[in-house]
């Protein structure tokens, strides 16, 4: 007896605590939503509160998503003062709810726009305080164990070399991912650019469900290679785990953004953290080892470290083809749901014919044979085919599909079921052909 | 038993009112949207004509189905033996194993995923190993079989809990009465001791069933999509896409959790389980004899490694330097209990305090539910327990928004709204967590006889004295398992509280982890504080199980 009460004593003890912290209501608190990991957010905090004395910036972790949910449902009494994360189109989500206030920073020094994607939005809602680029991931350890060569392209990862060695993150679960798409697709073209995207994920070996499943499986080496967003392999690298990080040609630069909530309760704190995250000082802190981020600031890579990649003036990074946001915005649920239901729900099927087309492949290199040859052509055509155009993908009955609208037309469920089922026919017909022209080949 | 009392019908209103205001109002707020139509919202029941013809979403519905149903039996599996062998026999280090075999249910989110990777993935330590000496590597995380091999690891706890507490509560006459007539070993075993500690097996292998059903982290971490879980939350939380088939899976699996425990509730309706005798310390104990006790210790040794191996790679990765496509990390290094050794203590204290709350309001309800539910013949008297486990199923995002929605409008005296206090962490945590309080409760409340009741009663006891001096003292056993269940989840659950944490000096253990989990360099810190999380919680259990042992005795003692 006399245990619980002493137990029950400590509870209620620790209770007054949790109470008493929680009322800490202190002047000049700036509050940030944020779905950045605390080696981010901790280097800027504490140079935030060094720069702007008497304030303290309280930061709230969630994840993209739940961040987006919780600003929708406390609009009403709302207490947060900024939004601080990667995707663009979270905040294009946010600003078309109108949960964004308008800002003209004036930070000096910052161009309109790096590689081809504008740093700010357009109608200043919100701004791009670091870029970060996509590329390929992998680990050394791992590509040591099982042979794989170095990749350089996209079509790299298509090559019989990484089959089931290569993992991405859903389109629809991870903004960046879905801007590699399509990158790939305004690079390529609709036709070209699918065709190289299923070629490439007849290889995966897994499509996370959200972004850093990607680097933390390569940084365990439980998968060789990983499509990921530049600073997640630079901060492993100075973390010391053995991964190395290339950018293909085909790829786009984008912002990772920051705006203030509409009816901010401390809205001169707000300006006050977007002004100093965008000066030289803040824009200093993106070069610490555990962040590795791009400045938007040209000038602060005078202070970075030698091999720090530039794209402003990296020859490499500085070709990357233009981005058409309107477009992308345009087919951005069709393009999601087009990868859900033919790659991420089908890749099985997927795999065993790129398998098979591999092995074909290897038996015709030993000994040529047209019919084989024929046979595997048409399969990789079966495997290809889409079961929309462009256009149709950003048709406004498209669009009505997936974001309800007034219009009558075929419901999202409905087209989902039809792509699913256009996708598992074609590649239980090419996993036929590419068995036929196997035997044909041995 | 006769008609309801005003007292009865008074805490059914209560524990109705309860349950309305902060699970079935939140949820339906949420939830409503799988009955309308996308645009219009006009109510519609095609979503769910949908679901039926989509090929995706009915495998998904079998595959469940499928692996919860083999998780069962790996679980029982695995707790039959540690069950028995503990409560059974003179077995030293009882207590030791009962704390042991119960912390696989306590796995921190996100880490708890990393150091399984590490130890059992396809590049992880055992397949290294096995590849560089045997050659070949064995699929432990792939697929279906990988996640009932997981999830068979994580839950077999709920059964072992709640079947030793049944087993601990069988009145030894019975077992002396068969003996007298002849029964011994096996067959007293089949015929009389198991049968009398269904309830507690039932308890634990339903809710093994419906958790399994209704998780979404195990397949997540494994990438299986194809289950209905899964589904549900990778829809649910996809952004800015207002599709109602997110919310319509939420309901076929709230209807599916429910069914599924109607049909265990069906299994043992019309029996009665109940012994009259209390106090004498449960079954008899059997010495081992050396050989048996060898044998016993190897069996207990090897499930135990097995189902702490998680734990084991979880403590190495709080250590490790960098570990990477090895078996073993590269170095190791105290670092990072130093960096979380500071902040540590707000998250401590924290989880602490919400967890001990949500587990006290738990085994509150689930006692009253269970009482209403067994001893009473309100009408509905059900509902009250189904509504509670439909908690199971409900996931905890879309519990998050729900009291966001609701409470956040409430505004409180100085202006501040209702949802940002920690007080709704804690009512979050408890409607979660619920469930498996109850079904402790219920099941302990099952073994005890109405007889008892009856007999304090016709001595002039009134139905509350009776309940706090007769019935709650004889369910001490399940009650704690029930606390013991709810807290130690509470004290690592993440996606509702991820909703609704304010400020860092509100945050409880899970989140904390969670803000260090998602970088590189977070990765070592991030077990450091999860090994943190598994040590607090598993010092509490054992401080409960020596609390009621203490208890034990002396009523023991003094009947």
């Amino acid at each position: 007896m006399q245990t619980r009460r002493a137990l029950a004593g400590a509870i209620s003890a620790l209770g007054l605590l949790a109470s008493m912290q929680g009322a800490d209501a202190q002047a000049g608190k700036v509050t940030v939503v944020t779905s950045f990991a605390k080696d981010v957010t901790d280097p800027v905090k504490r140079a935030f509160e060094k720069a702007v004395p008497g304030v303290v910036l309280e930061v709230q972790n969630r994840n993209t998503n739940a961040g987006v949910k919780f600003l929708e449902e406390t609009r009403a009494g709302n207490q947060v003062d900024l939004f601080w994360a990667s995707a663009p189109d979270a905040f294009e989500v946010l600003k078309g709810k109108k949960l964004l206030q308008a800002y003209a920073p004036k930070a000096t020094g910052i161009p309109e726009k790096v590689g081809a994607y504008p740093i700010n939005d357009r109608d200043g809602f919100y701004f791009g305080f670091a870029a970060s680029g996509y590329g390929i991931m992998w680990n050394e350890r791992y590509a040591r164990a099982n042979r794989l060569p170095e990749p350089r392209e996209w079509q790299d990862l298509a090559k019989p070399a990484f089959h089931d060695h290569v993992s991405i993150a859903a389109p629809s679960r991870s903004g960046t991912t879905h801007l590699t798409i399509e990158a790939i697709l305004q690079g390529e073209g609709w036709d070209k650019g699918w065709r190289t995207i299923k070629e490439m994920a007849g290889n995966f070996r897994q499509v996370t469900e959200r972004s850093f499943g990607v680097p933390e499986a390569v940084n365990s080496g439980q998968v060789g290679v990983g499509i990921v967003i530049d600073f997640f392999a630079f901060s492993a690298q100075a973390s010391g785990f053995p991964v190395k990080f290339v950018y293909p040609s085909v790829s786009t630069i984008v912002p990772a953004n920051v705006a203030i909530v509409a009816n901010a309760p401390n809205r001169a704190g707000a300006e006050a953290f977007i002004e100093f995250l965008l000066s030289p000082a803040g824009q200093e802190v993106l070069l610490e080892p555990s962040i590795r981020r791009l400045p938007v600031n040209p000038a602060v890579y005078a202070k970075a470290p030698a091999d720090y990649p530039n794209p402003f003036t990296d020859p490499r990074l500085g070709k990357l083809m233009p981005f058409d946001a309107d477009l992308s915005e345009s087919r951005t649920a069709a393009v999601d749901t087009l990868f859900d239901q033919l790659v991420t729900f089908q890749l099985d099927a997927l795999k065993a014919v790129t398998k098979a087309l591999h092995d074909v492949d290897a038996a015709l290199a030993r000994k040529d044979n047209a019919a084989a040859r024929r046979l595997a052509g048409e399969a990789r055509d079966l495997v290809a085919a889409m079961p929309v155009t462009a256009a149709q993908a950003a048709s406004p009955e498209m669009r009505a599909a997936f974001a309800g609208g007034s219009t009558k037309g075929a419901r999202q469920a409905e087209l989902e079921q039809q792509w699913a089922a256009f996708g598992r026919e074609r590649y239980a017909q090419a996993r036929q052909k590419a068995e036929e022209a196997l035997k044909l080949a041995r | 038993m006769r008609g309801a009392t005003p007292g009865q019908v008074a805490a059914a209103a209560l524990i109705a009112a309860f349950l309305a205001v902060f699970l079935v109002l939140p949820v339906g707020t949420v939830m409503y949207v799988a009955f309308t139509e996308k645009g219009t919202g006009a109510f519609t029941l095609v979503n769910f004509a949908d679901f039926f013809r989509t090929e995706l979403f009915v495998r998904s519905l079998w595959n469940s189905v499928y692996v919860s149903a083999m998780s069962v039996v790996w679980a029982s599996a695995l707790a039959l033996p540690l069950a028995i062998v503990t409560t059974r026999f003179a077995f030293r280090g009882a207590a030791l194993v009962q704390t042991l075999g119960f912390l696989p249910l306590i796995m921190p989110p996100f880490v708890g995923a990393v150091a399984m990777q590490l130890l059992f993935g396809r590049n992880g330590s055992v397949n290294l190993l096995l590849d560089e000496w045997l050659g070949f590597k064995v699929p432990f995380m792939e697929g279906l079989n990988g996640v009932i091999f997981v999830q068979s690891l994580h839950y077999f706890p709920f059964i072992l809990i709640n079947l030793s507490a049944s087993l601990r509560n069988i009145d030894r006459a019975m077992e002396e009465a068969a003996q007298n007539l002849g029964s011994s070993g096996l067959r007293l075993f089949r015929r009389i001791v198991l049968p009398l500690a269904m309830p507690g097996y039932l308890a634990g292998a339903s809710l093994v069933f419906v958790k399994v059903f209704d998780d979404l982290a195990t397949p997540l971490l494994l990438n299986v999509k194809d289950m209905l879980a899964p589904q549900a939350y990778l829809r649910v939380t996809s952004i800015g896409i207002a599709d109602p088939m997110g919310y319509v899976i939420s309901v076929v699996l709230v209807v599916a959790s429910v069914g599924a425990m109607w049909l265990s509730a069906l299994a043992t309706r019309g029996r009665d389980f109940s012994t009259t005798q209390r106090g004498g310390g449960g079954l008899a104990r059997r010495q081992l004899s050396r050989g048996e006790a060898v044998l016993a210790w190897g069996a207990v040794g090897l499930i135990l490694l097995l189902v702490l191996s998680p734990h084991l790679g979880l403590l190495l990765l709080s250590f490790a330097t960098v570990w990477s496509f090895a078996p073993l990390p590269d170095g190791y290094t105290t670092a990072h209990y130093a960096r979380v050794f500071g902040e540590s203590s707000t998250y401590i204290a924290n989880t602490l305090v919400y967890a001990s709350l949500a587990g006290a309001i738990d085994v509150v309800l689930g006692t009253a539910i269970a009482y209403l539910v067994l001893r009473t013949r309100l009408v509905a008297r059900e509902w009250l327990d189904w509504t509670a486990m439909a908690a199971l199923a409900i996931p905890g995002l879309v519990l998050g928004i729900g009291y966001l929605r609701c409470f956040y409008g409430v505004q409180l005296p100085g202006g501040q709204p209702l949802a940002t206090l920690w007080i709704m962490i804690v009512l979050a945590l408890a409607i979660r967590r619920l469930p498996y309080a109850l079904r402790a409760c219920h099941a302990a409340m099952q073994q005890i006889s109405a007889s008892l009741e009856e007999a304090a009663e016709n001595l002039g006891a009134d139905k509350a004295r009776t309940l706090r001096r007769v019935v709650v003292p004889l369910m001490t056993g399940g009650i704690l398992a029930g606390f013991v269940t709810s807290f130690s989840t509470a004290a690592v659950e993440l996606s509702a509280t991820l909703m609704l944490v304010q400020s860092n000096s509100d945050a409880p253990l899970a989140y904390g982890l969670y803000v260090f989990m998602q970088s590189a360099a977070g990765r070592g810190p991030g077990a450091a504080l999860g090994v943190i999380a598994v040590l607090l919680v598993a010092a509490c259990t054992l401080a409960a199980h020596l609390v009621a042992e203490r208890d034990h005795r002396r009523k023991g003692g003094s009947a």
